[in-house]
């Protein structure tokens, strides 16, 4: 099953600068082992232990994986996988006291 | 950095709107220009006082338009509605993750705790580092001018 696989900029040195490339595999596991055999370096930006790292959206086609069956979401001929950035954040923890690292940030909301 | 009025008046209406729900979006501009020309509000699939993400199905049709357009994010931006305009250990946890796959955007964050002043601050961050940057308010009529 050939698929096209939508690289976000930053993934593109994995890719010799291509916005999008060919892969092939019935499921997005395979689809992104077949990525790793030709683009070496993709799989660990994208899964961790197994599973897709929580900041990675993946889409087959219009559809979100994560309802879908996450690495095990089925994938056709002709289907298009898209890689973005999950965008979050908010004030949920307190506000970091000042422009220092984050593991200062953390250990004083820890305190 | 260097805001259009006009941008900066949509993004704190945004904030007001939705408040007490923190409300987020994203400034494009044309890739590689670090220019901001145009505003785009996203849903907040949490619609939460406290946190906000991406609705990912919004996401994925606004970044099909960004990509056919040849644009880029250039500013991240979200609400605090009861905290200052400063990043969080949330947002800066969250900045480090999404990073990975979206390098340095800038992080605008208006805040509407107070009902009449909002505060509305621009950051970089880096490897966990916050750095405020000065938003310079630019009116589109007069900017050649200046």
């Amino acid at each position: 099953m050939a698929v096209t696989v939508s690289i976000p900029t930053i993934l593109r040195t994995h890719t010799g600068g291509e916005k999008s490339v060919a892969a092939s595999g019935t499921t997005l596991a395979e689809v992104i082992d077949d990525l790793e055999a030709n683009h070496g370096g993709l799989k660990a930006r994208l899964v961790k232990e197994g599973t897709l790292h929580r900041f990675v959206n993946v889409y087959v086609n219009d559809e979100d994986v994560r309802f879908a069956g996450g690495l095990e979401a089925k994938v056709s001929d002709g289907d298009t996988v898209t890689i973005l950035p999950a965008v979050a954040g908010g004030a949920e923890l307190a506000p970091a006291m000042s422009s220092t690292s984050v593991e200062a940030s953390a250990r004083r909301a820890g305190g | 950095m260097q805001l259009r009025r006009d941008l900066v008046e949509a993004m704190v209406e945004h904030a007001r709107r939705d408040h007490p729900d923190e409300a987020c979006g994203i400034l494009a501009g044309p890739e590689g220009s670090g220019r901001v020309e145009r505003f785009i509000p996203m849903l907040n699939a949490a619609r939460s006082p406290t946190y906000f993400e991406f609705d990912p199905t919004e996401w994925l049709k606004v970044h099909r338009e960004l990509s056919a357009n040849d644009e880029e994010v250039v500013v991240i931006y979200h609400s605090h509605t009861a905290t200052p305009a400063y990043p969080s250990v949330t947002d800066v946890r969250k900045a480090g993750e999404f990073a990975q796959l979206l390098p340095s955007p800038h992080y605008v964050l208006v805040s509407t705790r107070d009902p009449d002043e909002h505060e509305l601050r621009s950051y970089t961050i880096v490897d966990g580092v916050i750095t405020s940057e000065p938003v310079d308010i630019i009116d589109p009529e007069v900017s050649t001018e200046v």
